[in-house]
């Protein structure tokens, strides 16, 4: 028997293999599939890129790289970090939003205490608290997969990531 | 299981409306009549029994593979829309009632007019299902782990494994690991096949004053030690918008054809996923996923994986109710998005 190790394989920014769709019959385009990292490379730094969409909810990927804007929403938001090193921040904002759906900016300097951070690394994942404002730091690039609801930071563009 | 968790367990109510045969003479194994269907089991197989076109009609499945589909249809409550044994067999959720169907959603058998359904009570099914599983899983047998992790399923009956197939259910109101939430899982051994995986837990450095405010925990090494193969369990809660992560060894037990829209992200190494038809059954595609890429299930689909390695699967679900007809009825189109 073979004694090789066993190896898990995960995927980073600079090192992914994107799987495929073999059509038998039916269209590709139907199974929206597209690769987080490829995604990741492609993009801004915290540009909000939608890679799955479930009638309002969505997963979000985001290229982590330097320091991203304060957030909030008005609902909890979970974050998974996928490749790098991701510092968050956090504020309990004095005036929490209160309503409506998805991520929103919450503004150059928030008014709210500091509750402090958290240092994720690859497979770690964080709770984003409904009513807090948070903050991502990545000192180099990385890749945050975000559990929200769509809203108005959220970027479409399906065409550009996605299987045909 | 995949589901917010809102009902109490209905097993345990409907414990005296399984019909259960007594031992059989040489197999040991008892058989049961739920309806018009029996189910019973000899050395190698399941049979099953049904009625059609005035004769009984039958069909046999390994009994191994037999006993690891009924161990997730029962895992999970029935799941989401239909849950196929294998291309004859298999039950369709309606969340309080419960179809179990010989043919169904077969193309050819459905056509020629040999296959029936009938619909149950999910307390009765769910207990006629939960008595089979105990009758005919051996000491031996593990139906919810990997082929390479457990002994065999075949012969005479030989002791049972009620451990095995009573493990607790968890349910996640928010996050694993926050006071009154699902728990962690440092208890548990790293699987052999995660050996390599960081255990390295999230700093957490709260201000004065928000201890225990802050949650952050490694998904992975939460992946690591799960101890079952193929079993969606919440962890985060979005709303109706539900992380369900699990780990994947050989096949997966069942053909899922859903009554939704759900979504795949593979966390790590790979899995091959056989897509069909959901109505009979027919191939349309062959989908192989590696690590980060993402994919959705369209709602008139069925699918089986395929995973050689033991790898780590987002199963990502939206259980708001009401969804079935908002698809059945054309409101929805199957698939998510038109580009």
């Amino acid at each position: 028997m073979s004694t090789a190790a066993i190896e898990t394989v995960f995927g980073s920014l600079e090192n992914y293999s994107k799987g495929s769709v073999e059509i038998i019959s039916g269209k590709a385009s139907h199974y929206a599939f597209s690769n987080i990292f490829e995604v990741a490379e492609k993009s801004a730094p915290y540009e909000k890129v939608i890679v799955g969409l479930n009638l309002g909810y969505v997963i979000e990927t985001l290229r982590a790289e330097g320091q991203s804007p304060w957030f909030t929403a008005a609902h909890d938001e979970f974050a998974v970090i996928m490749d790098g090193e991701v510092r968050v921040d956090f504020l309990k904002l004095d005036e929490p939003l209160t309503d409506g759906e998805g991520t929103r900016l919450a503004g150059e300097m928030p008014l709210g205490k500091p509750m402090g951070y958290v240092l994720l690394k690859r497979g770690h994942q964080c709770l984003l608290p409904a009513g807090s404002a948070y903050r991502f730091d990545s000192s180099r690039p990385g890749v945050v997969l975000l559990q929200t609801i769509r809203g108005p930071l959220s970027v479409v563009k399906w065409a550009d990531i996605c299987l045909k | 299981m995949a589901m917010l968790e809102t009902a109490a367990d209905p097993s345990a109510f409907a414990a005296d409306e399984v019909q259960a045969s007594s031992p059989h003479a040489v197999t040991g194994y008892r058989s049961f009549k739920l309806g018009a269907f029996e189910l019973s089991r000899d050395e190698y197989f399941a049979h099953i029994q049904w009625p059609a076109k005035g004769e009984t009609r039958s069909h046999l499945i390994p009994v191994d593979a037999f006993l690891r589909a009924m161990m997730r249809d029962v895992a999970w409550g029935f799941f989401y829309g239909w849950v196929n044994f294998d291309h004859v067999i298999g039950t369709r959720n309606y969340y309080g009632k419960v179809d179990l169907y010989a043919g169904t959603f077969n193309g050819v058998l459905k056509a020629a007019g040999v296959n029936y359904t009938e619909n149950f009570e999910t307390p009765k099914i769910m207990a006629t299902f939960k008595a089979i599983l105990r009758d005919w899983t051996n000491a031996t047998f593990d139906p919810f782990a990997a082929p390479e992790e457990t002994g065999s399923a075949f012969g005479r009956k030989n002791g049972d494994n009620i451990e095995a197939i009573e493990r607790f259910r968890i349910a996640t109101k928010r996050m694993p690991g926050l006071p009154d939430d699902s728990p962690l899982r440092d208890d548990l051994p790293v699987n052999r096949q995660f050996a390599d995986v960081s255990q390295e837990e999230p700093e957490i450095h709260a201000a004065e004053g928000f201890e225990g405010q802050l949650h952050a925990f490694s998904l992975f090494k939460y992946l690591s030690r799960s101890d079952v193969t193929w079993n969606p369990s919440v962890t985060s809660v979005c709303k109706a918008s539900l992380f369900c992560p699990t780990t994947e060894e050989f096949i997966l037990p069942v053909f899922h054809g859903n009554d939704r829209i759900e979504w795949f992200l593979q966390l790590s190494d790979e899995i091959i996923w056989d897509v069909g038809d959901k109505e009979n059954g027919n191939p349309r595609a062959r989908i192989t996923m590696r690590a980060g890429d993402i994919c959705a299930m369209p709602a008139d689909i069925r699918h089986q994986g395929y995973s050689t390695k033991r790898s780590m699967l987002l199963v990502w679900e939206n259980a708001t109710p009401n969804l079935p007809q908002r698809y059945e009825s054309g409101e929805l189109k199957p698939y998510p998005a038109e580009f």
